[in-house]
């Protein structure tokens, strides 16, 4: 009987990323709730010192994979290696991070097990054993309030939402898990990754994100926004006109045909606050806004808020807080 | 070849959306309805491919309420050849229930190749391409922004946290877009004319057990009110300290 909980653990370059660590969290906590063992799941080579990271973050069981065909991720591959774990597990829930990777990863698990799936969760509860979760739909207008109608489920968290786990000292048992990968079992092969020479942090997980939007003026003004956003030492987002505009590339469009992002800092300049874009980043935790028109709508949903020039401000912010960083 | 692309019938990006009496659905009033702006993408790539030439056909896949006739003819009118609604019961759907519909319509069908955004901006699930792919026993590779078709092998562009990944997968098989692939056209007055002469095959979305409830629709927390900390590089200071005393950000 299934019952419990197995978490996947995203890595990047063999390291673990933030994510997994908020799925040790929310999934020890979920597991506990549902009254069944809590475990996690990483792919990649050399997975002993993950496991042992993991460990050292209260997970106490820990599953592994390592196959020269799962150094790259595929839809094929990963899917499998999960449901091989699940298999050895036998979870009630399969916890995985929202993110670029989850977005593809998680459907893909619910397909090959043939379960239910509830994707980019920022809330869930366990009562009597039944899990509930919230997500934000209309990319966040509203939120429904989801549950599984069968067992197991796919459940995916949006990132940045769940507190990461502690370290506590202590180890974790590592289980190898063997998966079949022979044959043609993957079907899309990955041949290339093109990667940009500084590694960006993808939106949906970046703590702090700054973003332009016409009043930016033209393309040309946008290392103003660039130039902040490293003094912050976060991301560069964009509105939907200047995407649309060609001033910036879709994968920094924030809102309902872009990125739905929770970032610890939005910093919205010159970006009026269209209803399409307020749904993607109003679950940012603290919102800045910078525009020149105090009616903006933008700064009904700003925490803090400088009614002036874009051309003016964001220098005199991106320096001062160098200063303060320096002192 | 057989080209055929996915369409939903979505409240328009700009609209407001409310939670309808019943707290488990939207409520439609004064809400635009369009299509899927992602599903529209898929659209413009699928005539791009039949444009190239080669005698392909472009067929679009509605699940959805007779009203999304309206967003079929919108398909044909930039340039599907033939439309498919399943007419939706009244059962709950999820993904999964979703995808069990149009499986069993497209299992008559047998496209070479499926198109479709990569997620429905409605519910924001992105969990129907995989889903419908494995019914149908296809590969799936999600979030494409880049596509060429050479013959029956497909090299895609994929969207990867900071990267690009360079994806091969010979067809059948399902692709869902992401943003960035391809401009959709406007309807020409001519598309709109020849649109009309274009059949819309009717037929009832099979009915399947959703894996997943919605329990109740509710707004989203309210953000507290905020504050105007100044105007101009002036008020810099104040929300460096701000940022800094109140929300220990810097």
């Amino acid at each position: 009987m299934a019952s419990g909980v197995l978490a996947f653990a995203e890595s990047v370059g063999g390291k673990l990323k933030k994510s997994a660590f908020e799925m040790a969290s929310a999934g020890r906590k979920l597991a506990e709730g549902l009254g069944g063992p809590f475990s996690m799941f990483v792919i990649g080579a050399g997975p002993g010192e993950a496991a042992a990271t993991l460990g050292r973050h209260g997970v106490t069981k820990v599953l592994t994979a390592s196959d020269p065909a799962l150094e790259r991720y595929s839809s094929d591959g990963y899917s499998l290696a999960l449901a091989a774990a699940a298999a050895v597990a036998d979870p009630a829930i399969l916890l995985l991070a929202s993110s670029a990777m989850g977005k593809d990863l998680g459907p893909a698990l619910a397909a090959r097990l043939g379960c239910g799936i509830i994707t980019d969760a920022v809330d869930f509860s366990v009562t009597g054993g039944k899990l509930a979760a919230r997500r934000p739909v209309y990319a966040g207008k509203v939120r429904a309030l989801a549950e599984p109608a069968s067992c197991p489920v796919v459940l995916s968290l949006r990132p940045n939402i769940f507190e990461p786990a502690a370290e506590n000292g202590g180890t974790a048992e590592v289980v190898p898990v063997a998966v079949d990968l022979s044959g043609d079992r993957i079907r899309a092969v990955v041949t290339a990754i093109m990667a940009p020479e500084v590694r960006k942090v993808d939106l949906t997980e970046a703590d702090i994100i700054v973003s332009g939007g016409r009043g930016m003026k033209g393309p040309e003004h946008f290392h103003l926004v660039e130039d902040l956003a490293a003094a912050l030492g976060g991301e560069v987002g964009a509105s939907r006109a200047v995407v649309d505009a060609g001033w910036r590339p879709h994968a920094e469009q924030v809102g309902q045909t872009g990125k739905t992002v929770s970032p610890k800092l939005y910093v919205a300049c010159g970006i009026s606050g269209a209803i399409q874009h307020l749904a993607g980043m109003s679950s940012a935790k603290c919102i800045v806004a910078v525009n020149k028109d105090p009616e903006a709508p933008i700064f009904k949903v700003a925490d803090y808020g400088i009614v002036g020039d874009v051309f003016e401000v964001l220098p005199a912010l991106a320096k001062a807080i160098r200063e303060k960083k320096g002192a | 070849m057989k080209i055929l692309t996915l369409l939903k019938r979505v409240p328009d990006t700009a609209a407001k959306i409310r939670v309808a009496g019943d707290g488990k659905r939207i409520d439609p009033a004064g809400v635009e309805f369009v299509i899927n702006p992602y599903d529209e993408i898929a659209l413009e790539q699928a005539l791009r491919v039949k444009e190239a030439g080669g005698g392909h056909s472009v067929a679009v896949l509605c699940l959805g309420t007779k009203d999304a006739t309206k967003e079929i003819r919108t398909a044909l009118a930039m340039g599907a050849d033939e439309g498919i609604l399943l007419i939706d019961g009244a059962g709950e759907r999820d993904a999964a229930a979703s995808a069990a519909a149009l499986a069993a319509a497209l299992s008559e069908v047998k496209p070479d190749l499926i198109l479709c955004g990569w997620k429905a901006v409605d519910t924001d699930d992105g969990a129907v391409p995989h889903l419908l792919a494995a019914r149908l026993g296809l590969p799936c590779v999600t979030l494409v922004t880049k596509f060429v078709l050479d013959g029956t092998a497909l090299t895609l562009h994929r969207e990867v946290e900071g990267a690009e990944e360079v994806v091969s997968v010979k067809l059948p098989a399902v692709v869902s877009v992401q943003k960035g692939l391809a401009e959709p056209r406007y309807t020409s007055l001519k598309g709109i004319m020849m649109a009309k002469k274009k059949t819309i095959a009717e037929k009832p979305g099979a009915a399947a057990e959703p894996k997943v409830r919605i329990l109740a629709l509710e707004p989203p927390p309210e953000r507290k009110a905020g504050r105007i900390v100044g105007t101009g590089p002036e008020a810099v200071p104040a929300l460096v300290k701000a940022l800094s005393e109140e929300q220990k950000l810097i």
